[in-house]
């Protein structure tokens, strides 16, 4: 059976749906809004002003990128002077790079961490928005309530469940694998959903009805209508997750530390390799390989970035439209 | 997925939608009930027995979970050190994220380019930023305090002076900061540029606009940051874990001892999992009465359009 969903209205849909993003999208581009200081444009004070915004936005920028600069010069050191703070390495050792993959076990910990974060965002992308439809579409007794449920989770400080989660994996008998790093995402996640079911209202109705009346089925109605439009969407929530996971330290000490180096993820990787290498914390100073592998799990963020920042910054802004 | 044969009351075709909606939203349900509410009826069990995690067996304690929290001074050092931190922590986030939404908002050119480069620290993975600052703020090479030296300031001890233990995570902190310049940023440009020029027509300044405009037209997001700033400060972990906490032989001062830290202490490395229960429900408490103080103030403030649907 072909989709009842016609070319120019998927079209149009895509304009009108993602509505938290117009605003943010203007940051850059419309001159039009930018009329923020009426009057003679290039008063002497306005030139002052002009000039003194540069000064900040550029010192800003430097203290910003100032980290970076000296990760990767520090990356590229040799053992004495990784702490000198030349952002160009007096001594060029670019065998870094190398020996990190013998000194740590550095491709198993990234096949772990990327493995996790792929399951846990693909998981948690799919089951929030199947339930983020179910809110969106359909009328069931106790909607409201439940979907104020949901909300009021959102709340919730982790802390509170961290405990009885722990015992919860314990008792399945998943404590020591990567379970528990990305089970719970099956079920969906409150942001996630409050995210999605805000995406799916801001698709025309007419379509569902349509759909409805030519005799599509509920489940026909998620698959071959709201799944291909809500695309965007998906890729907010999949960046945002595959981020969180990617970044889980925590998950990661609670359920993998007691367990062998091998099942690491890479962020409890470099904390044992901190304190491994650190001198300041008894390690045997090689801190270059602990800034090659800083430098390693960073990388795929920022390309992640690179592809992905409207995504990333329209959903922190529609993150602060809720509230 | 088919929806099975409809019964009286509702018409077969509300049954039927009331089933598939149920079946949609059935992934959260289960979620619910095992890990939020299962987990927190589990954990509120847990506050009051003694559990040995190696045998899976719990006695009943009766308040001696709680009474050990009050009695030990760690979680009243923990819980001092974490309210200071958030008290630091929170308006300089808020401040720094204004100011730089308000420089990107105002600027013409490569504003694009300036957000881009502010939002890298923040996709920077925590233990990355912390093996960094972790020599940055080094008390005598570290980058930070040459660069106080340059001009003629001596920098502290960041790391060992107790003093600047919360200054030197609250700084960690700021580097990442433009998540909330981002909501800042999008709440800046949804204020209709009318209101700015009726407000020059009226004779109002640079100052008096920002006073009287802008900052009533973007209080609901900066209501919104303190409070999602403020339960995240509570929860403050992995950069007093990455630089303080990382090995349990490191004698740390106190002054790093954060609340989260010292329950993830006593849960996964003491096994103390009823005290910490105890500890979480504490923290539970303290957070919803902050937030709902914050909510009552907030409400007193922050100006909603009201024809504007949320």
């Amino acid at each position: 059976m072909s989709s009842p969903v016609q070319p120019g209205q998927i079209q149009e849909a895509h304009v009108v749906a993602p509505e938290p993003a117009e605003p943010v999208e203007r940051a850059d581009a419309s001159p039009r809004r930018r009329r923020r200081r009426p009057g003679p444009a290039l008063s002497p004070l306005g030139r002052v002003g002009e000039a003194v915004r540069w000064v900040l936005l550029l010192g800003c920028s430097a203290l910003f990128l100032y980290p970076f600069a000296w990760l990767l010069a520090a990356s590229f050191k040799p053992r004495g002077e990784v702490f000198d703070n030349r952002l160009i390495p007096q001594t060029w050792q670019p065998e870094n790079y190398v020996q990190v993959f013998d000194e740590l076990p550095l491709v198993a910990w990234l096949g772990n961490s990327l493995l996790i974060a792929v399951l846990a965002a693909a998981l948690v992308t799919v089951s929030s928005s199947l339930v983020a439809f179910g809110f969106a579409y359909f009328r069931f007794p106790g909607r409201k309530v439940l979907f104020g449920v949901v909300l009021a989770t959102m709340m919730l400080p982790g802390a509170v469940t961290l405990v009885p989660q722990f015992l919860i994996w314990n008792q399945l008998g998943f404590v020591g694998t990567h379970v528990p790093l990305w089970g719970a995402n099956l079920f969906g996640s409150a942001f996630y959903i409050f995210l999605q079911r805000q995406f799916f209202l801001s698709l025309p109705k007419e379509l569902f009805e349509a759909a409805r009346i030519d005799g599509l089925s509920a489940w026909g109605q998620f698959w071959r209508i709201a799944f291909p439009l809500s695309v965007p969407s998906f890729v907010i929530v999949f960046l945002f997750e595959f981020q969180a996971s990617w970044n889980n330290l925590q998950g990661a000490l609670i359920y993998l530390n007691a367990g062998s180096p091998e099942a690491y993820t890479v962020p409890l990787g470099i904390a044992s390799a901190m304190t491994k290498y650190s001198p300041t914390s008894g390690g045997h100073g090689d801190y270059q390989y602990v800034m090659v592998a800083a430098l390693i799990v960073t990388l795929p963020m920022l390309i992640l970035f690179a592809f992905g920042q409207r995504s990333f910054i329209e959903g922190l802004a529609t993150s602060g439209r809720k509230g | 997925m088919s929806t099975t044969t409809a019964k009286p009351r509702m018409t077969k075709l509300q049954r039927r939608e009331a089933i598939a909606g149920y079946l949609f939203i059935s992934p959260w349900i289960v979620g619910f009930l095992v890990f939020t509410l299962g987990a927190m009826v589990y954990s509120l069990v847990i506050s009051f027995s003694h559990y040995q995690l190696a045998t899976d067996t719990a006695r009943p304690a009766g308040f001696s979970n709680y009474q050990a929290l009050v009695e030990d001074p760690k979680v009243m050092t923990a819980l001092a050190n974490t309210l200071y931190y958030a008290v630091l922590a929170v308006p300089l986030e808020v401040l720094l994220a204004l100011g730089l939404a308000l420089l990107l908002n105002s600027q013409r050119r490569g504003a694009g380019l300036f957000r881009t480069i502010f939002y890298l620290p923040k996709m920077t993975p925590v233990v990355a930023t912390a093996s960094v600052f972790l020599l940055l703020l080094n008390g005598s090479q570290g980058a930070i305090n040459r660069g106080l030296a340059a001009i003629g300031i001596d920098g502290p001890q960041w790391l060992l002076d107790p003093a600047w233990i919360k200054p030197s995570i609250v700084l960690m902190t700021l580097w990442g900061v433009a998540g909330t310049m981002v909501i800042f940023l999008a709440a800046l440009q949804n204020v209709p540029t009318d209101l700015y020029e009726a407000a020059s027509l009226d004779g109002a300044g640079a100052f008096r606009r920002f006073w009287n405009v802008t900052l009533p037209m973007i209080s609901p997001a900066i209501f919104f940051n303190v409070l999602v700033l403020t339960i995240a400060a509570f929860q403050i972990f992995d950069q007093a874990f990455l630089l303080f906490h990382r090995d349990t032989v490191q004698g740390s001062s106190d002054a790093s001892l954060f609340y989260a830290i010292y329950l993830f202490q006593q849960a996964f490395r003491q096994f103390n999992f009823g005290f910490a229960a105890a500890m979480a429900w504490l923290l539970f408490l303290i957070i919803l009465v902050i937030s709902l103080i914050q909510m009552r103030v907030g409400n007193r403030f922050v100006y909603y359009e009201s024809e504007e649907a949320r």
